[in-house]
């Protein structure tokens, strides 16, 4: 019975048939030190207006919301009815049956809020999306939501991941449709063509 | 120096039956061939046979054979897997919108011939409520996601149970210790057989010699993964082993616009992939066959 025993232990020992063991594994993963950081990144545009403008060498201009909204930008134009539409021209509020105030703060422009009135940044955008879309965010916190870059083992290396509002714009947050790339160029169907043909 | 008669008669013989021309034709393939092979590589031994200098040379080699036959400077590294990791990949059906990026991801990073837009990535469009594989299509185009459909990607499963393995009658393919199934592309016949055997349509066959212009060959180069391979020999997905066994993401989770992909460590009981095998609803492709994939597929609810 030992004998059988010594003969597996043997067969498992070389299993994995390297001649040379010292082949088969790289290096451990590192256990010590800490963890490296997930980075969100931050979109450029938050707390910006695109109004719709460009300067002389094409850049598209960016108002801040505080040029108009902020302490000592008192003004006829900011309470104007109009606005929204001619100054905000490229919103089309296209989010469930959302208005402006659901998100912005009415007494303060430069400010989001929660639904309990809690204010939040500009650039908090993800903690108030989450505040509706709790299942979206437990995906996007568990990495199955969002894309990313970087490294699965945190140990070895960090991780870029993207915002809510980089691929959802808050305004008409539905995924649009896109063109797909690269084309499959496989041989057999390119026999559905020649068929036609009679070859 | 004299032949052996009987055995001239024989070749004579066999001239005149096929005749001299399309006898000549019918061996052109293996004098090019042979004509294309250095004795180093005729010599070399089974990837899991050589030791470390030899693998060193033969890595050296490739390198060379790489600048002189593409024009490009590469690195080529004998990637080994981690102690103790055990990789699978997640994919979200839900989420997947089709637009191909995963595929050409692959095939940039892995140095695939570029006239045939060749990629270990298929991604089929398929209705809405079924499964059928069959009726699903490769070739769509036009906006995606289309009303009523949804995108199925489908790559190496890298199962635990491989019928790709099983079949190869020189042993050029084996699962390793994390769970991914390469191919020695020097120890490869090229039968094909494992491409038959498999029921994902995984593998590929390098028809011709890949061509890539120097300036597009990714250098970042594995032995067992994205080397450009040679004319005649098997290819598949290998969970991008020279990226993740340092511990980096797949080129298609990173080209993912819509996070559908979720990569990891099924040994670490904090990883995304394991949350999503314990929180989501998973199955696999064609479960009733056996293969025990370590890919896995999921519908948000």
């Amino acid at each position: 019975m030992s004998t059988i025993f010594f003969l597996l232990l043997a067969a498992c020992g070389s299993g994995s048939g390297f001649t040379d063991p010292s082949r088969e594994f790289g290096p451990e993963r590192p256990t010590e030190g800490a963890p490296h950081a997930v980075h969100i990144h931050q979109p450029p545009g938050l707390g910006v207006a695109d109004v719709d403008l460009a300067d002389a060498r094409g850049v598209r201009l960016g108002v801040p919301c505080a040029t108009c909204h902020g302490d000592n930008a008192e003004g006829p134009w900011v309470e104007r009815d109009d606005a929204p539409q001619d100054f905000h021209g490229n919103v089309a509020l296209e989010h469930g049956t959302l208005s402006c105030d659901s998100c912005h703060q009415s007494d303060d422009r430069t400010k989001l809020h929660l639904a309990d009135g809690e204010l939040l940044d500009i650039t908090d955008a993800m903690t108030l999306c989450a505040q509706c879309h709790g299942v979206q965010y437990r995906d996007y916190t568990h990495g199955s939501h969002g894309g990313m870059t970087g490294h699965w083992d945190l140990q070895r290396g960090g991780r870029d991941r993207n915002n809510c509002v980089d691929c959802h714009f808050p305004h008409s947050p539905a995924y649009e449709q896109v063109m797909p790339v690269h084309p499959p160029r496989d041989r057999y169907l390119d026999l559905d063509d020649s068929h036609q043909e009679g070859h | 120096m004299a032949f052996d008669p009987s055995r001239r008669n024989v070749m004579k013989a066999g001239g005149a039956t096929l005749g001299a021309a399309a006898f000549a034709r019918a061996i052109a393939p293996i004098t090019e061939w042979t004509a294309d092979l250095s004795v180093d590589e005729f010599i070399q031994r089974h990837y899991k046979e050589m030791s470390r200098e030899d693998m060193n040379k033969v890595l050296r080699r490739i390198e060379a054979k790489t600048l002189e036959e593409y024009g490009a400077t590469v690195h080529v590294e004998d990637v080994r897997p981690t102690p103790g990791v055990q990789f699978a990949y997640a994919l979200n059906l839900s989420v997947c919108i089709g637009c191909r990026n995963c595929s050409k991801a692959c095939h940039e990073e892995n140095n695939h011939d570029r006239p045939t837009n060749n990629s270990y990535i298929r991604v089929l469009e398929m209705d809405n409520g079924s499964m059928s594989l069959e009726n699903g299509t490769v070739n769509y185009d036009g906006p995606v996601p289309k009303p009523g459909k949804f995108y199925m990607p489908v790559q190496c499963h890298q199962c635990d149970n491989a019928p790709c393995v099983k079949v190869c009658p020189v042993e050029a393919t084996w699962k390793e210790s994390d769970g991914i199934v390469v191919v020695d592309y020097d120890w490869c016949i090229g039968c094909r057989y494992c491409e038959a055997a498999c029921p994902y349509h995984a593998r590929r066959f390098n028809w011709t010699k890949p061509e890539i212009p120097a300036e597009e060959i990714n250098p970042d180069q594995a032995y067992l993964s994205n080397r450009v391979r040679p004319q005649g020999v098997m290819e598949k997905c290998t969970f991008c082993l020279h990226r993740t066994r340092k511990g980096r993401l797949p080129a298609c989770l990173e080209a993912c616009p819509t996070g559908a992909r979720v990569f990891g460590d099924l040994a670490d009981p904090d990883s995304e992939i394991r949350w999503v095998l314990e929180n989501k609803r998973v199955f696999v492709l064609k479960e009733d066959v056996g293969t025990l994939p370590r890919f896995f597929y999921f519908f948000d609810e």
